[in-house]
């Protein structure tokens, strides 16, 4: 019994050392964030709206009934770059009549719910992620990250990052001008 | 002609390794004193051959000889000396030297300092150390020579990344590397009683000044690091639990528990075995972590340039360190004698308790830094494990812990006695839930785990503070008695006392920063007024300042409390040209209740034009953090000027007393 107790440490670094040999392989990169997503499906979801404030909840159905392009935007309260690209997507919908779409991400909706008042809401819908498992289900890797649905529900684009720089914006308004071309 | 020298001196410096490696052991075996002697000259010739090579490649960064690869990727010429120096362990190559360097030190220092230690087990010790260096040196000079030539030489450096450009960060690989490369004395001392079979009380005294120098470095090394990323990231967190911090942290969590084990084999020789796989795997962690940083096996904010040949070297070498070591613990252990019988209820259990709390803190850090590769590997799925993760598991262990060392101290060896302790410590316990109350009355909503710390930080404080006074029998006996007392009470029981209280100011730090910061972000235009827990503070503009090899924006903050002016704050942005990249440099307002931390960010954008995303943070007691740090590294420190670590060591034979002369 005592043997194999002191053998036990030894075993345990065999084991961590077969995983790190497998980590090693060259081609393995683990910095790569995965491009899911793409020209699928938008993910099974429901979410509710923000707690305080009146703009409804949303859930793959409201994507999949849209008729258009829209763009869905994952934003938090506590993400200091979606200040930034707010004033972005408040012109994209006010100038350019672009349908925008929120998700409220790991965000207190009393946050939310200030922030929005603060700086305006131009989103037409707004789910709540309180726990970030719809987050995790679209795959972002991190706040803020926006993405362009077509009409049938399909993501066919993705931006990450704030969306600031004019490049970024040029590069958003012709990921939704493509999406509206008739397939 | 320099780096050449240089290089040549590292393989001398490999050969004199490899003969180390065998003689000294070999003569241990055979009792030939000439052989085991030798280990004292070659020490002391690894130490003077890459003390060489290291002086070779800090002269060539600093006079910027741009035909050497390592000088060309990692300096400039524009760059202030100091960081040029630095710029020489600022690399994956020149760290390793440096790593090597401190190496073939502690080595060296054994060597000459070790005059106590008997000489097979010194002999045994130096042996295993210069297999160390053996593996290292190959390592370095088969796949990361750090004198490699380029040509033809270009005009000027690439610069070094300007977040790195700064004395706190250009200090800490140094200290960390100091506490890293420190245990592998321990680990060596470990091996060697293995070879020998034997582990006693003298054993563990003479291992402990060396464990306590690692640990001090390490601490230094880790609150540095986590001063850096606090001021220099520009977040205001000083702790992220970041796979690279994580491999800092658990070298320190079991050398920790290393150094209470210890006490427990040197005072009542028992613990032995368990002191000994503490040893071995504290230095284990140091190599894992040396290995996690170079092999780009996981996703860091700060790792070094990714090459799968050095990896797979340096997971060779772990191998066979790490497993050699725990096969031959495993083959060795079980023949140790066992030692002192002890109550559930005794000084020895305490620190078992202490022992298991650490080492499975520890294990805990170990699985969520590597369960993303774990996951990866088994599902292929890419996670990343953060600090919900760590905080939910670290903290419920700590917790128990922290109160066990208030009551440790106050138990005697073998048997305690409950009752008594319990008479010592309720006024103790009476204070700390009064603290509790008092927090969270004026507190209310923060969160209730913020109070429970706070009393628990509380009760260390008191009950170490208690036992000090108890020891010198303040205010029980007349006050030049307790004067007396304290000067002959050994520095080491000092020492516990200090760092003891030092844990309780590193929580109160901890707390205050994590539990009761206020943060505003604001788009700021000359002119906004922001109120933040009772200061006003007044953006007034952006001015450009131009830097020694950087342009900065530099916003200009007023800050007023009660309507007066207090101080300017002057956070920047600041863009290297040569790098092309930039950085955010935090202002800071320190003092004792807390800092008030500004940073600038990016121009707003678009229809704010003018505007300037300003980020100020409130965190109180966040300095009670670095203090507190400071306080475990003096409190180390005493401990390890305590005489009886120098002096007075005890014979390792067990006989009877000397036989006096009489008079």
């Amino acid at each position: 019994m005592k043997r194999m107790v002191v053998a036990l440490p030894a075993l345990v670094a065999l084991i961590l050392g077969g995983f790190f040999l497998w980590g090693l392989n060259p081609d393995r990169d683990p910095n790569a964030v995965p491009t899911a997503r793409i020209a699928k499906p938008v993910p099974e979801f429901d979410l509710p709206a923000v707690a305080g404030i009146e703009t409804p909840g949303l859930s793959a159905d409201n994507l999949r009934e849209t008729g258009e392009p829209v763009l869905v935007n994952v934003f938090a309260s506590w993400c200091v770059p979606c200040r930034a690209e707010h004033a972005v997507l408040t012109r994209f919908v006010e100038q350019d009549g672009i349908r925008l779409m929120g998700i409220n991400y790991q965000d207190k909706p009393e946050d939310a719910a200030d922030w929005l008042a603060d700086l305006g809401n131009p989103y037409e819908r707004i789910g709540s992620d309180l726990d970030g498992r719809v987050g995790v289900d679209w795959a972002i890797s991190g706040v803020p990250e926006t993405f362009v649905v077509d009409a049938n529900g399909v993501v066919v684009f993705r931006y990450v990052g704030p969306i600031i720089a004019p490049e970024a914006q040029a590069e958003v308004r012709a990921a939704l001008d493509a999406a509206k071309e008739p397939l | 002609m320099i780096p050449e020298s240089g290089h040549f001196a590292l393989v001398l410096a490999l050969a004199v390794a490899l003969v180390q490696s065998v003689l000294p052991i070999l003569g241990a075996r055979t009792g030939r004193a000439l052989l085991m002697e030798s280990a004292r000259t070659t020490a002391l010739l690894q130490m003077i051959l890459v003390g060489i090579a290291f002086a070779s490649l800090v002269r060539s960064f600093v006079v910027s000889d741009f035909t050497v690869r390592n000088v060309l990727e990692n300096s400039h010429s524009l760059k202030p000396m100091i960081f040029k120096v630095a710029g020489s362990w600022g690399s994956h190559e020149g760290s390793l030297l440096l790593w090597t360097l401190i190496l073939v030190v502690f080595g060296a220092g054994v060597a000459l300092l070790g005059g106590n230690i008997p000489a097979a087990l010194k002999a045994r010790t130096l042996s295993v150390q210069a297999w160390i260096s053996a593996g290292f040196l190959t390592f370095m000079l088969f796949t990361s020579n750090p004198f490699e030539r380029v040509f033809p030489p270009p005009l000027d450096g690439q610069d070094l990344n300007p977040l790195l450009q700064d004395i706190g960060l250009a200090m800490h690989p140094p200290l960390l590397y100091f506490g890293y490369v420190g245990f592998s004395i321990v680990f060596s001392f470990a091996v060697a009683a293995l070879i020998e079979g034997r582990v006693d009380p003298a054993w563990a005294r003479w291992v402990r000044p060396w464990a306590l120098a690692a640990w001090i470095s390490l601490t230094a090394g880790i609150a540095l690091g986590s001063w850096w990323a606090y001021y220099e990231l520009g977040w205001g967190g000083w702790w992220f639990w970041d796979p690279v911090e994580n491999v800092s942290f658990m070298p320190w969590l079991l050398g920790t528990a290393l150094l209470h084990s210890a006490i427990v084999t040197e005072k009542r020789d028992t613990f032995k075995s368990w002191t000994i796989l503490l040893a071995i795997l504290t230095f284990s962690l140091s190599l894992l972590g040396t290995f996690i940083v170079r092999s780009g096996l996981l996703t860091s904010v700060h790792a070094f340039a990714v090459d799968p040949e050095r990896g797979l070297y340096i997971l060779g070498l772990l191998g066979v360190t790490i497993v050699g070591s725990l096969t031959l613990y495993a083959w060795r252990a079980p023949q140790l004698e066992p030692g002192g019988l002890f109550r559930p209820i005794s000084r020895e259990a305490g620190l078992l308790i202490n022992n298991l709390l650490l080492a499975t803190a520890t294990a805990t850090v170990l699985f969520g830094t590597l369960y993303p590769l774990f996951v990866e590997a088994l599902a292929d799925e890419k996670v990343s494990v953060g600090p919900p993760y760590f905080n939910t598991t670290f903290i419920p262990f700590m917790l128990p812990l922290v109160i066990m060392m208030g009551i440790g101290p106050f138990l005697s060896w073998k048997r305690a006695d409950l009752p008594g302790v319990w008479q010592r410590l309720r006024w103790v316990l009476a204070i700390a839930l009064g603290v509790g109350l008092v927090v969270w009355y004026l507190q209310t909503d923060g969160p209730l785990l913020a109070v429970i710390s706070l009393a628990i930080a509380a009760w260390v404080f008191a009950a170490s503070l208690r036992e000090w006074a108890l020891r010198i029998k303040m205010f029980d006996a007349p006050l030049p008695e307790s004067l007396r007392r304290a000067r002959n009470l050994p520095r080491a029981a000092h020492g516990m006392t200090l760092a003891h209280i030092g844990i309780a100011v590193l929580i109160l730090g901890f707390v205050g920063s994590t539990a009761w910061k206020e943060e505003r972000i604001i788009f700021a235009e000359p002119g906004t007024r922001v109120e933040i827990a009772g200061f006003e503070v007044v953006f007034e503009g952006i001015e450009r300042v131009q830097g020694p090899n950087y342009i900065a924006q530099q916003g200009q903050l007023r800050v007023l409390k009660n309507g007066a002016e207090l101080t300017w704050l002057r956070p920047e942005r600041r863009s290297y040209p040569v790098a092309g990249s930039t950085t955010t440099e935090s202002a800071i307002r320190t003092t004792l209740a807390g800092d008030l931390y500004v940073t600038i960010g990016e121009p707003a954008a678009d229809k704010a034009s003018g505007k300037w995303t300003v980020r100020i943070l409130y965190e109180p007691f966040v300095t009670w953090i670095w203090i507190g740090a400071v306080m475990l590294i003096l409190g180390g420190a005493l401990s390890m000027s305590d005489r009886r670590l120098r002096v007075g060591v005890p014979k390792r034979a067990r006989r009877g007393p000397a036989p006096q002369p009489a008079e």
